[in-house]
């Protein structure tokens, strides 16, 4: 590593030593731009589904629903009843049941605010927190049949599960992207480096000719190739990020539709980005010019 | 500094060098004839280690040649100062830069060496050429600027490879006169020609030994000069 930051310091000597012309320079640079750009996006996804897993599983894991469907003399009872045998099930926590203030807030995005809810045939909600274990959700509903009829138990995890398990298999799509973009970074800038290497052979025997060790010769071109990467990769980034600050922000009224853009200290992570693409294009150039060293004859 | 002791050297069969035997000591003036295709660049290469030798001894300032890694001879090489037959510049950086590129590689090239840069750019009369890319000088200014490339560092042993080859008689002179100058200086010097003409005119300037390459191997010359 200090190695590594050394070489971004610079070596001046070697600055301008090799030749600066060469496709293989700008190959790299776009290379590590698109590529860094890429890596945003698939770090964003893996963010993202992240944060939408750990939102399902924490804030629903532990809350259920009953609801009570019955004509307007008997729902009162039945909510009553419902609650008394929530209240003694096992697995159970606390039950209560909304107020109409509640549920009328609830229900205002979908059908507005203003109707009289007493008028329409409106299910009463019952909201339970359940221990991590949960209650057995059969025998639950079987008790409530029997007590209140009109009851019917809301199971999240019925469809939680699957949708946590999405989000997990997204974030490990996300995770094989990223590793598939270092590994083609990788080997784009080793073909980029070896061929500048091969292509600038009777440079390397000059050098040596006049006393250049390989760390020097090695240096020279690792630079040139980590700093491209670095700038490249950098922009590509900062590119991606610009993209995904105009994401529009969807809020707390998007409920479970997480925004797509990072979010908080996501941002630094994305700036690791850049300097991942510069440690590997270091990596992948030291070891193209240790390879080029051992193999270009002498003078 | 420089010890053949039974050098032999073959490129595949054909054996170029057999059984030499010659110790470049220091303030020594050596003249290596033969003509073309005796292997005289061949001797030089084992001299500056591009080439090993393929058996005998050969031992560089006390270390066996055949045992030296990469970085052992990047290291001695800053102290032989070599004329490259074919100047070997990297034509992309200027006639200055090539000469202080000795110093750049070794990461030596300081405030102070660039004055002695320019004191020898002076001194080989390229003063006027700094700006230029190898490939724009003259065969007599690429002889200059190869040779104060090889004395950038102050080397112990200034090896030449024809450095009067494709020059006029004038400047063939003006680079010999270089190179004396250097022996006086304490300089150990050896120089590769085929033109006997050279190695008289310089008879008697300086104590010079002469050998000649013949049929592989390394023999005195002298009266017939
Ligand atoms: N790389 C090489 N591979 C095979 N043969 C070579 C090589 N370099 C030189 N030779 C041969 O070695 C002989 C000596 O060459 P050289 O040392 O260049 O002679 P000189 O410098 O005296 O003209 C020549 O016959 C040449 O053809
Ligand atoms: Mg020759």
């Amino acid at each position: 590593m200090s190695r590594f930051l050394r070489l971004l310091r610079g070596h001046p000597a070697a600055e301008q030593i090799v030749p600066r012309a060469g496709f293989t320079a700008w190959l790299t640079g776009l290379t590590a731009f698109a590529m860094a750009a890429l890596a945003v996006c698939a770090l964003a996804a893996t963010f993202a589904a992240g944060r939408l897993a750990d939102r399902w599983s924490s804030e629903l894991a532990r809350s259920s629903t009953v609801q009570v469907l019955a004509p307007a003399e008997e729902v009162d009872r039945q909510v009553t009843a419902a609650l008394a045998a929530l209240r003694t099930t096992p697995g159970i926590v606390s039950a209560r049941a909304l107020d109409m203030a509640e549920q009328e807030a609830l229900l205002a995005p979908w059908i507005g605010t203003g109707l009289p809810l007493d008028a329409l045939p409106v299910p009463r909600l019952i909201v339970i927190e359940e221990t991590v274990e949960g209650p057995d959700a059969a025998a639950l509903a079987l008790r409530l049949t029997a007590e209140a009829p009109g009851a019917q138990y809301d199971d999240h995890t019925r469809w939680r599960r699957p949708m946590i398990a999405a989000a997990d298999r997204l974030r490990l799509i996300s995770g094989a992207a990223l590793a598939l973009i270092l590994f083609a970074t990788a080997a784009m800038v080793t073909l980029a480096s070896r061929a500048a290497l091969a292509a600038n052979a009777r440079v390397i025997t000059t050098l040596r000719l006049v006393g250049a060790e390989d760390r020097f010769i090695a240096g020279a071109f690792t630079r040139r190739f980590t700093l491209r990467a670095l700038i490249g990769a950098g922009l590509g980034a900062a590119g991606a990020a610009l993209a995904f600050l105009f994401v529009p922000d969807v809020g707390a009224e998007g409920a479970f539709v997480t925004g797509l853009a990072p979010q908080g200290q996501e941002w630094l992570a994305l700036a690791g980005v850049p300097l991942i693409a510069a440690i590997t294009a270091y990596i992948a150039t030291a070891r193209a010019a240790k390879r080029a060293l051992n193999t270009i004859e002498e003078a | 500094m420089i010890e053949f002791s039974g050098t032999r050297f073959s490129y595949g069969q054909d054996t170029i060098l057999s059984d030499l035997n010659l110790s470049i000591t220091p303030g020594s003036f050596h003249f290596l004839t033969g003509p073309s295709g005796a292997g005289k660049t061949t001797f030089l290469k084992l001299c500056y280690m591009a080439l090993t030798p393929t058996g005998g001894g050969l031992t560089v300032f006390g270390k066996e040649a055949a045992m030296l890694t990469r970085d052992d001879i990047a290291r001695f090489r800053r102290k032989i100062g070599v004329m490259h037959q074919n100047c070997q510049f990297l034509d992309h950086l200027s006639v200055e830069d090539n000469i202080a590129l000795p110093l750049r590689v070794q990461d030596k090239f300081t405030e102070s060496r660039a004055t002695d840069l320019a004191d020898l750019m002076d001194w080989v009369g390229l003063s006027h050429r700094a700006a230029a890319l190898p490939p724009e000088l003259s065969g007599g200014e690429r002889q200059r600027a190869a040779l104060a490339r090889a004395v950038m560092i102050s080397p112990d042993v200034i090896i030449a490879d024809e450095p009067t080859g494709n020059l006029d008689w004038d400047m063939a002179q003006r680079v010999l006169t270089l190179l004396v100058e250097l022996n006086r200086m304490g300089k150990a010097v050896l120089i590769a020609t085929h033109d006997l003409n050279i190695i008289r005119s310089v008879k008697g300037q300086v104590n010079a030994r002469v050998l000649r390459l013949k049929s592989g191997q390394l023999q005195l010359a002298g009266s017939d000069l």
